[in-house]
């Protein structure tokens, strides 16, 4: 299994849909065995660079290899090895559970005695057996997603794609769905999967943050709330909408996150005394709260990169107009 | 063999979706029979019992006889008798009436005297079939002189080929084989293939080992099936109530339909690859429908038409097809003979097999 230290290696993956740039000059290194996270928001070039690994969309510029093999020339040896669950479900509603999974084992060619085998093992494994005969269609959520995960795995593929798997499911199912996934990576698999959650993305070992088609950070997610460029004070105040009022207006906050009656502050790194900073400007406004700093979790990491990239990008405009 | 098992999987699924789509099974079934029974009872090109209404100013014995004699023929249905050409002028008008006839008062001189028309039909002409079976009217005996009636006889003997008691349903059945596998073919594939592209299947498919032609192959199988289906319920309603004759082998029926039915099956992919929608796909359908219908000669004789509909015709594969069927079932023609409509047939296939294998990517951009 462990004949590659990276299962996924992609450079400058880069593609267009006419003037729109989907992923943009994307570098990637999956290791094998390990489950891997893209992190981003709806539309952030997700899905595209998935297909793009799976060798069902020609990367406009740059190149991916997966399992060794590169995924413009190979895509059709690629499709034995790899197993993908589509966003939507895509297996066919009006087929009942067995015959979905004996549809798949078929067009995988395991041969006859091994395909009754592996569906009745996966019927077991996913909890399915007792609606081998239901519809898939008329499946829950949770259900259905399994059937497309069991179906994904079926021909027991050495790389898992898998894009937002947990969209359509409850917060117990998706638990136990991600304890399948550490089980598959155990023994050996390789996981890819995308999502917007930002729990799941913590249980990643490596995760990528993807932001309008741009990798902006990447590494496992303790890495990546120490090397974040920004630092985090948490404002526990009784109000925090006035609180949220008083520092809205200091330009080196980049942005303010409130849950509940906390605050999340984001400031960048180099901003010295900034709890100093924080407590001076409440107090100019006569609010009483507790100020602190504290370790950024990931959806910091993610509010920070994101941020950062956008006052980037305005500042690059504001340029661009000024020159003009 | 691993070829084989693929396909064997597609088409085992294809079958199972079917046997479950109960709208699709409906139509199968249902399209035949409402279009025989539509075509073969409604389309009549041999019309009978116009309505009519007549005007005798004459009065005579001979006036009667005459008016008599035409209702005899069963061509027209006399409801009226009008006081005058203007009130059969109005009647036509108000649209009551497709055929007046005008007896003048002087009608019994004018048959003796042979020189001049006797009578005069009114005939709405808007509509040709209508035309064309008022002329059957002129050719009525009139009784009154025997001499004369010898005399008008036409010297040309007409010989009723293949359809002597000139029904319609002889012509129309056979036709409605190749428009019933035209509409049903092209739109159950384009439709099939399409709505797996809506429903997200297809991206689960393309991401298997399945290769295209394996694809295309076992989703085209379990559609020949229903074609052949679709063929014996035509043909034997046709036969046994329609009194439709089958003069030709059944063997080369069956090859001409099966050639047909793949022949539409690759048109239907081709346009399955080319829309993205099941609504597109079915605009598609009827985009080649229509012109299938009126240009293939199923409607209207292909000899009657211009230069350029012609043309047009003749790449549509019905025109092909009608010409094979009609030749097979109502003039027991051996399918050798009819081998350049084949080939016109295979060609077609062929062309639109590769257009769609070639178009059907299995990527998704």
């Amino acid at each position: 299994m462990a004949d590659f230290d990276y299962a996924i290696q992609a450079r400058g993956l880069t593609k267009q849909f006419g003037s729109l740039v989907a992923v943009n000059n994307v570098d990637l290194e999956v290791p094998t065995g390990k489950i891997y996270g893209f992190l981003g928001p709806n539309g952030c070039g997700k899905s595209t660079t998935i297909r793009m690994l799976c060798g069902l969309l020609t990367p406009t510029s740059g190149s991916a290899t997966v399992l060794g093999l590169d995924t413009r020339k190979d895509a059709e040896a690629l499709k034995q090895k790899i197993g993908y669950m589509t966003q939507k479900f895509s297996l066919f509603e009006d087929l009942t559970v067995r015959e979905n999974l004996e549809f798949v084992s078929t067009i995988y060619t395991l041969d006859g005695p091994t395909r009754k085998v592996r569906v009745a093992e996966l019927l077991a494994e996913f909890d399915l057996a007792d609606r081998s005969k239901q519809f898939a269609g008329t499946l829950s959520g949770g259900q259905k997603q399994r059937l497309a995960l069991a179906a994904a795995t079926l021909h027991r593929p050495s790389i898992l794609f898998l894009d937002e798997p947990t969209s359509a499911v409850d917060p117990q199912n998706r638990r136990d769905f991600w304890e399948t996934l550490f089980e598959l990576a155990d023994q050996g698999a390789t996981i890819l999967v995308s999502t917007h959650y930002m729990d799941e993305a913590a249980r990643c070992h490596n995760l990528a943050i993807l932001d309008q088609g741009v990798k902006v950070a990447d590494g496992s997610p303790k890495q990546l709330g120490e090397e974040i460029s920004s630092q985090v004070i948490e404002v526990v105040a009784q109000d925090p909408n006035a609180a949220r009022n008083s520092l809205c207006n200091e330009p080196a906050i980049t942005s303010i996150t409130q849950l509940g009656i906390r605050l999340r502050v984001l400031m960048p790194k180099r901003q010295s005394n900034a709890v100093q900073l924080v407590q001076n400007k409440l107090a100019e406004s006569g609010i009483e709260a507790e100020v602190e700093a504290v370790f950024p979790d990931l959806e910091d990491v993610f509010v920070a990169v994101t941020e950062l990239r956008r006052l980037e990008e305005a500042g690059r405009q504001k340029q661009r107009g000024a020159t003009a | 063999m691993k070829s084989l098992l693929r396909i064997f999987a597609i088409m085992r699924k294809e079958f199972l979706q079917l046997s479950r789509d109960r709208l699709t099974f409906g139509m199968i079934v249902g399209i035949p029979l409402i279009q025989l029974l539509m075509f073969g009872y409604a389309i009549n090109t041999d019309v009978r019992n116009l309505s009519a209404a007549y005007v005798d100013e004459a009065e005579t014995h001979l006036s009667r006889q005459f008016v008599s004699e035409l209702t005899a023929t069963q061509v027209i249905d006399l409801q009226h008798r009008a006081a005058s050409l203007q009130e059969l002028n109005a009647l036509m008008d108000a649209g009551r009436i497709s055929i007046g006839i005008f007896i003048p008062d002087d009608f019994d001189r004018r048959l003796i005297s042979r020189s001049r028309e006797i009578a005069q039909l009114l005939v709405d002409g808007t509509d040709p079939i209508i035309l064309g079976v008022a002329q059957q009217l002129t050719a009525a005996p009139i009784a009154f002189d025997s001499q004369q009636q010898a005399n008008q006889q036409s010297r040309i003997l007409v010989r009723n080929y293949y359809n002597p008691e000139r029904r319609s349903a002889v012509n129309i059945v056979p036709g409605l084989v190749g428009v019933i596998l035209t509409m049903t073919m092209v739109l159950f594939t384009a439709v099939a293939i399409v709505r797996e592209r809506e429903r997200g299947n297809l991206e689960f498919l393309i991401n298997t080992p399945v290769k295209t032609p394996e694809l295309m192959l076992g989703k085209i199988f379990p559609y020949i099936v229903i074609g052949l289906l679709q063929l014996i319920i035509i043909l034997s309603l046709g036969r046994y109530f329609f009194e439709v004759p089958i003069r030709g082998e059944y063997l080369h029926i069956l090859l001409a339909s099966l050639l047909f039915i793949a022949t539409n099956l690759s048109l239907g992919l081709l346009m399955s690859t080319l829309a993205t929608t099941q609504f597109q796909a079915m605009q598609m359908t009827f985009f080649i429908l229509l012109p299938s219908i009126l240009l293939s000669g199923f409607m209207f004789p292909f000899d009657g038409m211009p230069p350029l509909a012609q043309a047009i015709a003749e790449v549509l594969p019905l025109t092909h097809f009608n010409r094979l069927i009609r030749g097979i079932i109502l003039r027991g023609a051996d399918i050798l003979t009819m081998w350049d409509e084949l080939v016109a047939l295979g060609v077609f296939m062929v062309v639109a097999l590769v257009l769609s294998i070639a178009r059907f990517s299995k990527r998704l951009d």
